[in-house]
């Protein structure tokens, strides 16, 4: 590791130049060791995966643009890919260093977008800038992970500081938290929050510290589905405290809240062994499956592909997180452990929840499915998130056993 | 530790998976087809009714008809089951377009629904029937001007010869809720129609058909995609009746000639095989124009066509009447009395035109004596001094003897004819004086009942049939209406089969000497109907009647079997008020006889004047 741990004061941090020539000097000295090459056939599968079902099933959805959805999402898995790259060659180490800006970033562009954002389907999570649109709660998950990862490793090596990390953590990840929550985006900030127990969990809090948290949130939750509309104080939208209640019975309201879960259930069910072919699945094909490009798009895969097509993309999925969980297990010190503890959390929090709501296990939140729903935000977001875990991976112990 | 979560999770979401998608697939499956498919019911033409020798009766004919989703325009009726409530004012402006494009007034319109939810209150309600194509068009064309309005072709009944045989067919009327569940409809769905009176109800199963079901492929928003294969309507099978179309014209205008060019109030006739029961003429007057019933049945109509005032003209008083048969039911008498062994054929009985019995005069019409008078004369001038005895006979031999005997030749009981309803009549009997006069049955009702008179209520229907009994040596047929069912492409699938005749042992030597006695009445001299029958080509045997009812003028009645003295027809005729026997029923049995037998030239209107009862 020749280059790998240039002390941060020698690099010239303003000039592009130096920046180019540091860049070309990652390249050249690191070279692709230590490359996790199974996670990236992992990223490639499922995004192709993705590509092949969005083709099947968005070609009616525009109407003489069929392949509207396919080509975006080609671009964006190809800019990811390419993100991806440059987040490896990145000295993940670095970027402790840029935490309180990159924590001033990531409110401030989410604080933002309360205040210019268009409005898209109830949420208000987008800034529109021209020629492309933004989603700063997306990319705000892997600053989330960066700046936790960087407080927390921080606050560990400091011997210093006495008292619990726990709660000046979760005053960290609040102002966020909340942000996110007033647009409202109430998927991405609850991959907020599993972010950020899994780095605390990892980070070694006191079982105790850890117990409080969970009776907490247990709280919390009943307190915003139930105690709180009681006494007449709505802290969600009622869509939202619908959409989380309905998948306890969806065919109790299939016409209303229970509806996507219910048509969701039965495109999947109707999938059976082998599926239906792209052309006889009608529950994608008329519309039937809501957002079957987006938050259902697994829905749209259990139908067509059946379970043999849902099985091969969980089979990928676990070959993601068993990737991400060994780099995890490696990672030469703290900071690298904990951003991989913090990818694998999110991509564990999206898989789960969004498959689990596919699948009518979970409630319905508008989280995306890593790499196979269609949109440029999350797809971005989840490719650096892998770049930091390659750049993670390359500069590791090399041991690779998962000494969890 | 996060290893072991994602473990579980995957272990979680394959359980899942394989519940869902194996183990309730087909489940599912089901499910989303059913999301997909929208079935709509495509009307099954009814069969086609036919007379005897294959001509068309009944038929099709399709209509243009317009409805409205009476929740979505918040129609309804009020409590006066008058008014029509019109709750959503955003559909009053599409009311407008529509009495624009069907070129009606909106009050017309409305009516039209108001009569329609009468009819079927849960039905979508009907706007508009029988409507121009160009409307159609017009409608179709612009179907975002016109939100919850359905228009749709339909199968109305036609009857290309009008209002012959109106009484026989019933009508036809979506199946309601209660008969659904009654599985008396077998295969019947929702929205269908069904026969619901005369012989569409009894051989529904037959003319029904089946309904079709179009199947389109819809998208979540209902717009449809694409047609799926679905199932095409099958025309109901034919219905080939018994009825002579030719005597059943010649019976209903002969019924309602009346009496000397007075027209009648009320009558009926029956023509029909004595040995087989096969009805060849059956009807009513007055009679309606069927066609009421079809589409959507104005109440005002309806109305008219079963008030009282108007004689009722939807009663089918062939069947579902009851007359005092007056002295056609003489021979019914003197089967009871012959085969008890009260009297004998040739026993002379004085009839001095009247006596005096029990405080009272019995007596002939107008004290007419007949002098000596054995069986055959006695029926031959319709003695009622002869058979006021004959009763006084039976009721000492007691076991209500006329009634058995009545009941055995069918007078109590409704016959098993093929229409749904038949009147059950009855004869004068204690019970049935009891609750009409809050007294005893006595010798001298027994005395009424011998001639017809009293408490006797029966259908011509019931007097054909006991009299072809007498002419048939014994037996009580079934009659019927409904002969072969043919398939929609006219062949013949099979013939209708018809209960078994009832055998009523009578002896053959009383029939025979019965026959003589009506026959002397039809053809010769001094014969009641003597004035009507002498010069008709062929032997008939026949007796009048001249019923007395209260506060009414009499009640004309002729029963007639030819040819004698093997007779293959039996003709029942009644006309309400319409005086003696001889002079409204007996030239309307001689018309209906001419063309049942053929005789043409012979169906002359010849009334006769014997004043018998």
């Amino acid at each position: 590791m020749p280059t790998a741990d240039i002390p941060a004061q020698n690099i010239d941090r303003t000039g592009v130049a130096a920046g180019v020539k540091r860049f070309r000097a990652d390249m050249a000295g690191v070279g692709v060791r230590g490359f996790d090459w199974s996670l990236l056939a992992a990223a490639i599968g499922l995004s192709l995966v993705s590509l092949y079902v969005l083709n099947g099933a968005t070609r009616d959805d525009i109407a003489g643009a069929p392949d509207y959805y396919v080509l975006r999402q080609g671009v964006f898995v190809t800019v990811g890919l390419g993100l991806m790259f440059a987040f490896s060659r990145i000295d993940y180490t670095r970027l402790r260093e840029y935490r309180n800006e990159l924590y001033a970033f990531l409110v401030l562009s989410n604080f933002a977008v309360l205040i210019l954002g268009t409005v898209s389907r109830g949420s208000q999570s987008w800034i529109d800038i021209g020629f492309f649109r933004f989603q700063p709660s997306e990319i705000g998950k892997v600053l989330m992970i960066v700046v936790l990862a960087a407080f927390v490793s921080d606050r560990l090596r400091d011997r210093s500081a006495t008292g619990s990390i726990v709660i000046p953590v979760l005053g960290l990840v609040s102002v966020p938290f909340v942000l996110v929550f007033l647009q409202p985006d109430l998927g991405t900030a609850l991959v907020y929050g599993a972010i950020t127990l899994a780095i605390l969990f990892i980070a070694g809090i006191p079982w105790q510290q850890m117990t409080a948290i969970l009776a907490v949130l247990v709280v919390i939750v009943t307190g915003v589905l139930w105690a709180a509309p009681a006494a007449g104080v709505n802290i969600l939208q009622d869509y939202q405290v619908a959409r989380l209640t309905a998948f306890i019975d969806p065919e109790a309201d299939s016409a209303g809240h229970g509806y996507q879960q219910n048509q969701a259930q039965i495109a999947i069910g109707a999938g059976q062994r082998v599926g239906r072919g792209v052309e006889a699945s009608t529950q994608t094909q008329l519309n039937f499956l809501p957002e079957h490009h987006t938050d259902f798009v697994f829905a749209v895969i259990g139908e067509s592909y059946g379970f043999a097509g849902a099985a091969l993309v969980l089979t990928l999925y676990a070959l993601l997180l068993w990737r991400a969980l060994r780099i995890l297990a490696s990672a030469r010190d703290q900071f690298g452990a904990l951003i991989a503890t913090g990818v694998v959390a999110m991509l564990m929090f999206q898989i789960f929840e969004n498959v689990g709501m596919n699948v009518g296990i979970m409630p319905i939140t508008g989280v995306t499915l890593p790499f196979l729903s269609y949109g440029g935000a999350s797809m971005l977001a989840t490719f650096i998130a892998l770049g930091l875990l390659q750049s993670v991976a390359m500069r590791s112990r090399g041991d690779g056993s998962l000494g969890l | 530790m996060l290893g072991v979560a994602a473990l579980a999770f995957f272990a979680i979401v394959f359980f899942r998976l394989w519940f869902l998608q194996v183990l309730s697939g087909d489940q599912y499956l089901a499910e989303a087809n059913q999301n997909r498919t929208r079935d709509i019911r495509v009307e099954a033409p009814r069969g086609q009714i036919f007379d005897r020798n294959g001509d068309l009766l009944v038929d099709n004919r399709s209509s243009w008809q317009v409805r409205v989703d009476q929740r979505e325009w918040g129609i309804g009726l009020t409590k006066e089951r008058q008014l029509l409530r019109f709750n959503n004012p955003a559909f009053e402006p599409v009311l407008a377009r529509l009495s624009k494009a069907l070129d009606e007034p909106e009050s017309r319109l409305k009516e039209k629904m108001r009569d329609s939810l009468l009819q079927e209150p849960f039905a979508n309600a009907v706007v508009a029937e029988d409507v121009k194509y160009a409307s159609v068009v017009k409608i179709s064309e612009n179907s975002e001007d016109y939100p919850d309005v359905d228009v749709s072709q339909t199968f109305e009944r036609g009857y290309p010869r009008d209002k012959l045989a109106a009484h026989l067919f019933g009508y036809v009327r979506e199946i309601s809720e209660k008969q659904l569940k009654s599985g008396d409809f077998e295969g019947a769905r929702q929205g269908d129609r069904v026969g619901q009176d005369g012989l569409e109800a009894e051989y529904d199963r037959y003319l029904r058909g089946r309904s079709g079901v179009q199947r389109i492929e819809v998208d979540v928003t209902d717009r449809s995609r694409r047609e799926l294969p679905g199932r095409a309507p099958k025309t109901g099978d034919s219905l080939r009746l018994t009825i002579d179309r030719s005597v059943q014209r010649v019976g209903e205008a002969a019924i309602a000639r009346g009496s000397s060019g007075i027209p009648t109030h009320g009558s009926a006739f029956v023509a029909m095989d004595v040995n087989t029961g096969e009805i060849h003429g059956l009807g009513s007057y007055p009679n309606f124009d069927p066609s009421v019933f079809t589409g959507v049945l104005k109440p005002s109509e309806y109305k008219r066509i079963s008030s009282k005032a108007n004689g009722t003209p939807i009663v089918n008083r062939a069947v579902a009447s009851g007359y005092a048969p007056g002295s056609t039911f003489k021979p019914i008498t003197s089967i009871a009395t012959l085969s008890a062994g009260l009297v004998t054929p040739n026993e002379v009985i004085a009839d001095n035109g009247v006596f005096e019995f029990g405080g009272r005069e019995w007596i002939n019409a107008g004290k007419v004596p007949n002098g000596p008078v054995n069986l055959v004369s006695a029926m031959r001038v319709s003695s009622d001094i002869y058979y006021y005895i004959m009763g006084m006979r039976a009721y000492r031999k007691g076991d209500q003897l006329l009634q058995k005997w009545a009941s055995r030749l069918g007078i109590g009981r409704s016959p098993a004819i093929d229409l749904p309803y038949s009147a059950p009549g009855q004869v004068s009997n204690p019970k049935a004086i009891k609750s009409i006069e809050k007294r005893d049955y006595n010798i001298g009702d027994n005395m009424n009942a011998a001639v017809g008179q009293g408490a006797t209520l029966v259908s011509p229907l019931q007097m054909a049939l006991a009299y072809a009994a007498i002419g048939n040596g014994g037996y009580v047929v079934t009659p019927h209406l409904g002969k072969r069912i043919d398939n929609a492409r006219g062949q013949a699938i099979q013939d209708i089969e018809q209960p078994a005749r009832r055998r009523v042992s009578v002896s053959p030597v009383y029939a025979k000497q019965i026959l003589q006695g009506l026959h002397e009445a039809a053809q010769a001299p001094g014969g009641t109907s003597y004035d009507v029958f002498s010069d008709f080509p062929v032997k008939i045997a026949g007796k009048t009647g001249t019923a007395e009812v209260f506060g009414k003028e009499d009640q004309s009645w002729y029963v007639a079997l030819a040819p004698y003295p093997n007779p293959r027809y039996v003709v029942a005729v009644t006309v309400e008020q319409g005086g003696f026997g001889a002079e409204a029923a007996a030239p309307a049995a001689r018309q209906i006889l001419a063309k049942l037998l053929r005789v043409e030239g012979s169906d002359v209107w010849k009334p006769g004047k014997s004043q018998d009862q």
